[in-house]
């Protein structure tokens, strides 16, 4: 493993924070306005693939640190991990301009410059996020990203909307405030909190205090990850305009959350350390339980975004039971899973947008029959559906073959059942969705076509993307490799994670 | 005229403040550009006794040449520069600010208020700079005299609200002086470094145990200390928005930093009596923190939320004292500076809310964010960094702070940390959801390049300290490393 000086990483903050301003500029130029958000995603995706042969021939790239105060730096540092969610979100960002573009004009959404302007901010977060190379810059992104995504969820700027505001930065906030602490506590023990390939806190600390510290840190991310009972501001948010559900409910926001328990598992605490403190266990159970019960509140909802939003949660913590296993397996299909997951639920995101942008239909049971109208959109929604339910060819089933693996590794097979279960259950609450559209008839949708292209493409091309993923799970970004090569880095703890 | 700076930083406002009254009668529109200039001159002095003090160690200035004990002696490290150097800048600022309110004034009322204003800064910049307790009376008599003067200006409820000031506050300097009288019986001088010496050996004594519970009550009065805060809520919100600027920005700092002064340098925090002072501060800091939050939730009147927020945030300074490790006494410095830029900055937004709106009510904030979007900008910076988001200023403030109270295993005062920033968050983020959410039943006039939302001499201080918040909060690690760790006892060495 080679750490090389390079600068791409920052480039890819940078690039949509100025699109950000950019964006703020052109307020009276729509045009030229979206025009900027499609730059940026464009050279973002450019600049985060560009580093991908260096980084799965073996190096890892890393930035020169920035002091920030005394006796910390804020750096950035592109390792396998971090490139699997760096390459995911600017990927999806393209796919998600578009829609977004799409979606905002056809409703005419009113504050649209603000919306595409935070939208290029909480980017440029989740980029910093993924290549954090130390917990304080880890926490500054997450922060900033908490900030960023409130404009967002306000969109609306009805009682509604400021109600669900105020439950996600109550929920958020208190979850970063905890999560500071945990990291200071770090600083105290360590005098540093530079990631490092299989944990670098054992024996730096009494069983206790470093217990204490996990929780913390388990619940400052597992907010945003919405594991349960921490979950309460996720299906609020879904006030939000769909779009912001697809990318930031679905993918980006979330999956920091998700994305930070991986890290602070796999590269503060070590699976090592974490067996013997003994409380990945707890928490292993937890998103067990979140698993299934999420998914049976999701059977009672009526409201599609609120469905899908129930359902996001139970996903999610599939990544955190991978990463509470501990096992090499366990952990590769938590890693995976963040990326199977973003694809499938982004394009069940992106079929709710285009029906209610087209028909204006929020609940389930008034779309008997759409699916003759609108049969590309339901067919990516079938697609969708069947993946998160497990079925093999999609991309749903790799991730959770390897967590069941995992599961068997660790000698905790009542897991396995947590992960049928859930397949059956999501299938409950998926698929009726997918009979009624296309089954029941209805002489209601008569007058109505297709979603326009803005919309249709995206989610016909990340509804493809799903299947091509679940048969070559390689495919495009090597997102399988990468998972592999972080899981070897951390289970042997060799890739020179320090570095300053 | 270099090795002078000390006294130019005094000498030249304090003797142009006392012309003004004369030019002011003359030529009205004068009176302002020469202020401006003393100011400068008074800037220009505290960067380069700073610069002198980094490159040559700390710098005693005896006035006529008498040596000390007898003579007065200007001290200056690089802590003391810094807090002249911050004291004068804000000052600068406000004054560029004040214009637009006092350009319709007559001549008395504009002559008055400029020299109050800097005599004001001189005491201010004197009690910084001096190594004498008594002439530290002098100067702390001089800016309160005329912060009550300032005060009283903003119409009749100020006038009550000054007249308790100063009421209290002459307690308040009182105790003061009684300590400072204990110490001279007991010591026979008022010179700080000669006090210090001798001074430490005597601390079992009941006479110096009654001298530091003076002082700790005359500084605790200064700085808004709970439960000694009840002057600073009316005083603020009836101010005039100009002078109160500078006056929360600096006036509770520079009695934190005389506090620093007293049981760091001069009695030394090692000994048991003042282990116990420091634990009483603490209790007192964390009570304040909480209760100052709670009470800025409960206001309807900006001002009034910004002066309770001042107290919790000047309880956060005397919690780093009470930390009192490395961390924690950075934090405390650190947060000096950064609350001053903060709550001038938002004490300024108040001011021009009020200027273009007629409004301090926080329900009449309605669609502000269109009315006024560059000043509701510095607004949210200045707001997330009350709230302790990185990168703003105020995260790494709470950053050392949390990190020197772990390191000592004060978990309570984490605890009050973290609770106040959750605090913080409720009521400024009230203020974003009125002036960025709601929709308001009139229609609004948006501000243009024609029509600006407010004078330039207005918007300018604004978002030169909204902009600073965020620089002060990026590049803060050389402020700490090359200043602020060499002003610490013992240089800064653990």
């Amino acid at each position: 493993m080679n750490v090389l000086i390079d600068y791409r990483p920052l480039w890819a903050v940078v690039i949509s924070l100025v699109a950000a301003g950019l964006i703020m500029l052109s307020d009276k130029k729509p045009n030229l306005r979206e025009a900027w958000t499609l730059i940026a995603a464009f050279g973002k995706m450019f600049i985060v693939f560009s580093m991908l042969p260096a980084v799965l021939s073996g190096q890892i790239l890393v930035t020169e640190p920035l002091h920030v105060a005394k006796g910390i730096s804020l750096y950035l540092k592109a390792d396998p991990m971090a490139m699997i969610f760096a390459a995911l979100a600017s990927a999806l960002w393209i796919v998600t301009s578009f829609y977004s573009i799409g979606y905002m004009r056809k409703l005419k959404e009113e504050h649209q410059t603000g919306y595409f302007a935070s939208f290029a901010v909480c980017l440029a977060a989740t980029m910093g996020i993924a290549f954090a190379g130390n917990l304080l810059t880890f926490f500054v992104f997450y922060e900033i990203l908490t900030i960023a995504t409130y404009p967002l969820v306000i969109h609306e700027r009805d009682d509604e909307a400021i109600k669900s505001g105020r439950k996600y930065l109550a929920y958020t906030l208190i979850g970063g405030q905890l999560l500071l602490v945990g990291i200071i506590w770090v600083y105290v023990l360590t005098g540093g909190g530079d990631f490092q390939a299989g944990g670098f806190l054992a024996g730096k600390g009494s069983v206790t205090s470093l217990r204490i510290i996990f929780v913390l840190m388990m619940i400052g991310t597992g907010v945003k990850a919405a594991i349960m009972p921490l979950h309460g501001w996720l299906p609020a948010a879904m006030v939000a305009p769909t779009p912001v559900s697809a990318l930031l409910h679905a993918v980006a926001v979330v999956k920091a959350g998700a994305f930070g328990i991986l890290r602070i598992v796999g590269f503060v605490f070590g699976p090592e350390l974490l067996k013997d403190l003994g409380v990945a266990t707890a928490l292993a159970w937890i998103a067990g339980f979140t698993i299934i019960v999420s998914s049976l509140i999701a059977i009672a909802q009526d409201n599609l975004k609120r469905r899908l939003a129930f359902s996001t949660i139970g996903q999610l913590s599939y990544v955190v039971l991978g990463a509470a296993l501990l096992t090499p397996m366990g952990i590769l299909g938590g890693m995976y899973h963040i990326v199977a997951h973003a694809f499938m639920k982004i394009t069940l995101f992106f079929c709710a947008g285009a029906i209610l942008a087209t028909v204006h239909k929020h609940n389930i049971s008034e779309l008997n029959g759409i699916g003759r109208q609108m049969p590309f959109t339901m067919g990516a929604f079938a697609i969708g559906s069947l993946g998160i339910t497990g079925l093999p060819f999609i991309v749903g089933f790799i991730s959770k073959y390897n967590l069941a693996l995992g599961a068997l590794e660790r000698g905790q097979g009542i897991f396995i059942a947590v992960l049928l279960a859930s397949g059956l259950l999501s299938a409950s609450y998926l698929l009726p969705i997918v009979y009624i559209a296309f089954f029941k008839k209805s002489e209601e949708f008569q007058e109505y076509k297709e979603a326009n292209l803005c919309m249709l493409v995206p989610l016909v091309f990340t509804a493809a993307v799903s299947i091509i993923l679940g048969i070559f799970p390689n495919a495009g970004a090597h997102f399988y490799d990468l998972a592999t090569m972080a899981v070897k880095s951390i289970v042997t703890g060799n890739l020179l994670g320090g570095g300053w | 005229m270099r090795e002078q700076y000390p006294a130019l930083l005094i000498i030249v406002p304090l003797l142009t403040a006392l012309v003004i009254p004369i030019i002011a009668y003359l030529v009205k529109r004068l009176v302002r550009w020469i202020a401006m200039g003393a100011l400068i001159i008074a800037n220009i002095s505290a960067i380069g006794a700073l610069m002198h003090v980094l490159n040559q160690g700390v710098w005693h200035y005896r006035f006529g040449n008498w040596m000390p004990p007898w003579g007065i002696e200007y001290v200056i490290d690089p802590l003391s520069a810094g807090m002249a150097l911050l004291i004068s800048f804000i000052s600068l600022v406000v004054l560029i600010y004040s214009d637009v309110f006092l350009k319709e004034e007559g001549w008395l009322k504009i002559g008055m208020y400029h020299t109050l204003y800097l005599l004001l800064t001189v005491g201010l910049l004197g009690m910084v700079v001096t190594g004498d307790v008594f002439n530290f009376y002098v100067f702390l008599e001089i800016s309160s005299l005329s912060a009550y003067g300032l005060i009283a200006s903003g119409g009749s409820k100020a006038v009550v609200a000054a007249f308790r000031y100063l009421l209290i506050g002459t307690i308040g300097g009182s105790c003061y002086l009684l300590g400072v009288g204990y110490l001279y019986a007991i010591t026979g001088t008022l010179n700080m470094g000669d006090l210090a010496v001798r001074v430490q050996p005597l601390m079992d004594s009941p006479a110096v145990i009654v001298a530091v519970s003076m002082i700790l009550v005359g500084m605790g009065i200064k700085m808004a200390l709970f439960p000694m805060h009840g002057w600073l809520p009316d005083s603020y919100t009836y101010a005039p928005p100009h002078a109160i600027s500078f006056i929360s920005g600096v006036m509770t700092k520079v009695a934190a930093y005389a506090m620093f002064r007293y049981f760091y340098f001069i009695f030394g925090a090692a000994n048991e009596t003042i282990a116990i002072v420091l634990q009483v501060i603490g209790a007192f800091a964390a009570i304040g923190i909480i209760v100052g939050s709670i009470m800025a939730i409960a206001q309807s009147d900006f001002r009034r939320m910004l002066a309770y927020s001042s107290i919790a945030q000047v309880s956060y300074i005397a919690l780093g004292l009470a930390i009192g490790n490395m961390y924690g006494l950075i934090g405390a410095m650190f947060h000096i500076l950064n609350h001053a830029i903060m709550k001038c900055c938002l004490f300024l937004i108040a001011g021009g809310i009020k200027w273009k709106t007629g409004e301090y009510k926080i329900a009449k904030f309605i669609e502000m964010s269109r009315k006024m979007p560059k000043t509701m900008g510095a607004f949210i910076i200045a707001a997330l960094s009350m709230v302790g988001i990185p990168p703003t200023a105020g995260f790494f403030s709470k950053w050392y702070l949390v990190l020197g109270a772990i390191e000592k295993n004060m978990w309570i005062y984490v605890a009050a940390i973290v609770l106040s920033s959750l605090l913080n968050a409720i009521y400024f983020f009230r203020i974003i959801e009125n002036a960025y959410l709601k929709k308001g039943q009139e229609d609004i006039v948006p501000a243009s390049p024609k029509k600006p939302e407010l004078p330039f001499s207005m918007l300018v201080p604004i978002i030169v300290l909204g902009i600073g918040i965020l620089i002060i909060g990026i590049f803060n690690e050389p402020i700490v490393c090359q200043v602020m760790q060499y002003g610490l006892p013992g240089g800064g060495m653990r």
